[in-house]
């Protein structure tokens, strides 16, 4: 184990990375995948468990519908092909916690093939990996090891093992060596996430194992076609580390190759204190899992009218979204992706657009004050008293000058108070912004005449007082006063009465 | 009660508990005092369940008493010990389960108890289903009720050897390439292995999981179509299960062949089983033809490939499915420095010979770069074969052949695997291609070197889901040859 040094950028630019990521994601469903046991992260030991999913003895599976519906919605969400025909296969190896020493899941016909991950970057430009395979498995039981100190096997004493996870539906997503940067490793991983999110197939918390990931990192010299010798880094328990652990491990293997070494095909783990990888264990003899449909189970066939039906309940992609907001209606790439991350927030801004047609005024209402008065009473804004068609109707009268950003602002707490449309609040009390010059010159009149010590400061040079007379203004108008009139009038008369 | 009773079929006895002239408490305390005399002998149960049985017998006396109707009411049944009974040790004839004990209840069991059976004991067998003897069991000799020095066949030899013996009426067999049809040959039975689906498998332990089925073993052809009336039909626990109306067979039980096409193979030659056996089968045709069968010749070319197809299938499956047999959650462990050691350390102290060739024998057809040329291979012969049969059933509605190659053998004549292998020659392609089969009495030949007369048995098979037909076929040549009645076990004398 060597540590990473600090790799120079111009001996980075000479290398390529190419990186695939590995992903296994627990299904959200009510029951585990091949019996009726309840699926929840958790719980006391071996307290959700049955016959199946401890493969007593004579115990079949049955599979989980929901499992491989939210599978082919995952598919079809990805652009990936559903074939008319799939099966399940068996991986067979020993492990103690996995209860029928094989695993349940699909080798050469899973439920869907093809499809890609579009990512978006943080300065908004777009990017685009394949999938090598989605297929549909099951998860393994959790072993703990005890008497080692450190809860690994080497040392202990003995081991328990924890049934409650075994059987839960899994989908392992493989993609292609398509990415060549730990951040597109990161942005990758966070649109996955979030397609997966908004189908509502899993809760993809990696805190809690419904999401873990491991990457496959190679480098090449840059321009090069082949692939290196890779490195599967493990261990990786956020998106921060995922990023770190690559970034980490590209530049221990330019340092390798650099120092006349080789990288060496090995599963390296992420040591997120030292930050660092850390060898595991080299190449392991290549494993013969002796996969074949498993005769428990009967071919799965797929009507072409199901795929359609799912297709439609699918929501709008969140990367299709984030291109709506960013390129058609201008939003920055931070705003657009605060609000494709939050999906009622954005069909919240959808319909307010639709009926305003002014996005960027919704955009800062929605996720400026509105946002802000969500996160004090931790009401969603889809799910409070404001109405999208009450913002549109705020949008309005702010975009005809009717009112000025104070009052607007003023009106957007009301509105979250219940208080309903802000025109009608604007109309019962009168607060339409006064744009008529002969009213605004009055108040700026009344406030020079009230002030005449400020005005010999402004002209003695303290511009900055100008501030101050606004506001004395606006005061004056209740608010009222076209704040752009205010400012030219002020400024109009400052200048006049100084000659 | 009267030997007559215990010796009286399924039907007599539940039509007699359902008339409330018996209790099912009655019957089961003569089955066990049957048991009692006889099975020191015999040797067909792992495990008799005693006050178990006279509490179900109690439960069966209640819902009569309740005014209920069942089918098979106070019907003693022996499981055979590879189907879950809740709160019974279930063995599989292996030491790796020796003391294993059920925490649920098999779906077919469940069903035959469901309609009155009282569970009397859970029978012997190959271990794990693996064999036609019942020697290959660890833990105990079964014995032939027709000739002591004798197998009963297997794997469900136990079951087979209880209903012969009297200490059942019906037994639970599974059968995998023919692991009901053949000991129910050497035992003088009817031994019935349903469509592959038609009964669920929920709760048998699995040997070779596309091939297992679960039937009865019973003395008359009407048990066999009761006990699989009650049995049959989709069970939302086995994905394997068949969802579709079972057409019950007990109803429509028949006195005559009229209008039924008979095919023989003309690939079983039964000249090659020795003259004696020859003669039987000939006759047995006969009499077919006699009750208004018109007999077709058929082929079935691919047959003779069953045997090899077989032992790819099956032991590939037994290989994946015999894995959760670790030690780790149930069952036997043989401690070790660690998890490795213990795997092979219980392992290899769990199972006994012919369940480890099988696992062998399966790890390597399934390994890579084998794969292909003999799982893939064999699967693919395995839809040839079933080809041969939709083909023949184009022009007959059942088929006749032998049961088994020979009639049951001495213990220990079979110790070369293969020679036991060939004893399913007759009944592995059927399996092959799901079908149903039977095994019915067709008459008694002498062994060569042997002192009693020992059963044969025909076997009849249908096309898929022809149950009904197939059962109705059996009834009525059971009915007009009653080859079955001609001798009594020699068991019965010593228990008397």
């Amino acid at each position: 184990m060597t540590a990473a040094t600090g790799v120079s950028a111009a001996l980075r630019s000479k290398y390529e990375a190419v990186i695939g990521i590995e992903c296994h994601v627990e299904l959200r469903t009510a029951t585990k995948m091949f019996c009726g046991c309840v699926n929840e992260f958790g719980g006391e030991p071996n307290t959700k468990v049955c016959p199946v999913c401890l493969a007593l003895p004579g115990a079949l599976p049955v599979p989980n519908r929901a499992a491989i519906e939210h599978m082919i919605r995952a598919g079809l969400a990805f652009g990936a092909e559903i074939p008319a025909f799939s099966k399940f296969d068996r991986k067979n190896y020993f492990y103690p916690d996995m209860p029928k020493d094989y695993q349940i899941s699909q080798y050469d016909m899973p439920l869907t093939q093809g499809g890609a991950v579009t990512y978006w970057r943080e300065d908004g430009t777009m990017g685009r990996c394949a999938l090598e395979r989605i297929h549909l498995e099951e998860d393994t039981g959790k072993s703990t090891h005890a008497g080692s100190g450190d809860g690994r096997i080497a040392g202990s004493s003995y081991s328990l093992v924890d049934f409650n996870r075994a059987g839960v539906p899994l989908m392992e997503c493989v993609s292609k060596p398509e990415i060549h940067s730990a951040q597109d490793a990161v942005a990758f991983l966070e649109a996955l996430k979030r397609t997966l999110l908004q189908l509502g197939v899993s809760d993809v918390k990696m805190e809690e194992g419904s999401l873990r990931c491991d990457a496959n990192v190679s480098i090449r010299l840059a321009g090069s076609a082949e692939l290196g010798t890779k490195a599967e880094i493990k261990n990786m328990n956020s998106f921060r580390s995922v990023g770190r652990a690559i970034e980490s491990e590209i530049d221990r293997q330019i340092d390798v190759v650099e120092s006349g070494g080789r990288v060496v095909q090995e599963t390296r783990g992420w040591d997120e204190a030292r930050g660092v990888t850390i060898s595991m264990r080299s190449k392991e003899q290549a494993h013969d899992y002796r996969y074949f449909p498993d005769p428990d189970l009967v071919p799965m066939e797929v009507s072409r009218e199901r795929v359609e039906a799912l297709r439609a309940t699918l929501p709008e992609a969140p990367w299709i979204r984030f291109t709506r907001y960013t390129a058609e209606m201008g939003l920055s790439p931070t705003q657009a992706t605060q609000l494709v991350d939050n999906v009622p927030l954005a069909d919240f801004f959808d319909r307010c657009v639709t009926a305003s047609k002014n996005p960027q005024q919704a955009t800062n209402f929605i996720l400026g004050d509105l946002s802000r008065l969500a996160n004090e009473s931790g009401v969603q804004v889809a799910e409070s008293k404001v109405r999208a068609e009450d913002v549109a109707e705020l949008v309005a009268l702010v975009e005809g000058k009717i009112v000025n950003s104070k009052i607007a602002k003023s009106l957007l707490e009301r509105m979250w108070a219940g208080e309903g449309s802000p025109k009608a609040i604007v109309e019962r009390e009168g607060l339409a912004q006064t744009s008529d010059p002969g009213a605004v010159a009055r108040f700026v009149d009344e406030v020079l005449a009230a002030n005449p010590n400020v005005v010999a400061d402004f002209r003695a040079g303290k511009t900055n007082v100008a501030g101050f007379l606004v506001g004395q203004i606006m005061k004056a108008s209740r608010g009222k006063a076209d704040p752009e009139l205010v400012n030219r009038m002020l400024r109009e008369k400052l200048a006049a009465s100084d000659e | 009660m009267s030997k007559e009773t215990i010796e009286s079929s399924a039907a007599a006895i539940a039509g007699r508990v359902g008339a409330r002239e018996l209790s099912a408490a009655e019957v089961t305390e003569a089955a066990l005092g049957r048991i009692a005399a006889s099975d020191d002998a015999v040797g067909a149960y792992l495990t008799v369940l005693g006050d178990g049985a006279r509490e179900h017998a109690l439960r069966v006396d209640a819902r009569i008493a309740g005014g209920e109707s069942l089918p098979l009411a106070g019907v003693p049944l022996a499981v055979k010990d590879n189907m879950c009974l809740t709160g019974t040790r279930t063995t599989c004839g292996s030491k790796i389960l020796e003391n294993w004990i059920a925490p649920y209840t098999a779906t077919a069991v469940q069903r035959l108890l469901d309609a009155g059976c009282v569970p009397v004991g859970k029978t012997n067998m190959d271990e794990f289903a693996m064999g036609s003897s019942c020697e290959n069991s660890a833990l105990g000799v079964t014995r032939n009720p027709y000739d002591l020095s004798r197998v009963p066949g297997g794997s469900s030899g136990g079951s087979a050897a209880a209903v012969a013996a009297f200490e059942a009426a019906i037994g639970t067999g599974s059968d995998t390439g023919g692991s009901i049809r053949e000991p129910g040959a050497f035992c003088n039975a009817i031994g019935f292995k349903p469509t592959y689906g038609r009964i669920s498998r929920y709760g048998l332990i699995a040997f070779a999981s596309s091939l297992d089925q679960i039937g009865p073993l019973t003395r008359t052809v009407e048990d066999a179509a009761l006990a699989y009336d009650a049995m049959a039909g989709f069970d939302p626990m086995d994905a394997t299960s068949v969802d579709r109306p079972v057409e019950t067979a007990a109803t429509h039980l028949r006195r005559d062949l009229k209008g039924v096409r008979i095919g023989i193979a003309r690939e079983f030659d039964t000249a090659k089983l020795g003259a004696e056996s020859h003669a039987c089968y000939a006759r047995a045709y006969r009499d077919l033809e006699a009750l208004g069968a018109e007999l077709v010749e058929i082929s079935l070319p691919t047959a003779d490939y069953g045997l090899a197809t077989y032992y790819l299938i099956a032991p590939a499956e037994c290989s994946s499915n015999l894995a959760r047999f670790d030690g780790v959650r149930y069952g036997l462990r043989v401690e070790g420095d660690d998890v490795q050691a213990m795997y092979e350390a219980t392992r290899a102290a769990g199972f006994g010979a012919e369940v480890k060739r099988r696992i062998l024998i399966g790890t390597y057809a399934l390994s890579s770069g084998y794969y292909d040329a003999y799982y893939v291979r064999a699967q693919k012969a395995r839809t040839l074969i079933a080809a041969d049969f939709a083909k023949a059933f184009e022009t007959c509605d059942l088929i006749a052949s032998p049961a088994a190659s020979s009639p049951a053998f001495e213990f220990n004549a079979k110790s070369d695997p293969y020679s036991m292998y060939l004893m399913d020659y007759y009944t592995i392609p059927f399996s092959l291609a799901g079908l149903p089969a039977l095994s019915v009495p067709c008459g008694w030949v002498t062994p060569e070197g042997g002192s009693s007369p020992m059963p044969m048995g025909l076997q009849l098979a249908a096309p898929l889901f022809e149950e009904r037909a197939l059962l109705g076929a059996a009834h009525a040549y059971e009915v007009a040859t009653s080859h079955a009645t001609r001798h009594r076990p020699r068991l019965a004398e010593v228990a008397k």
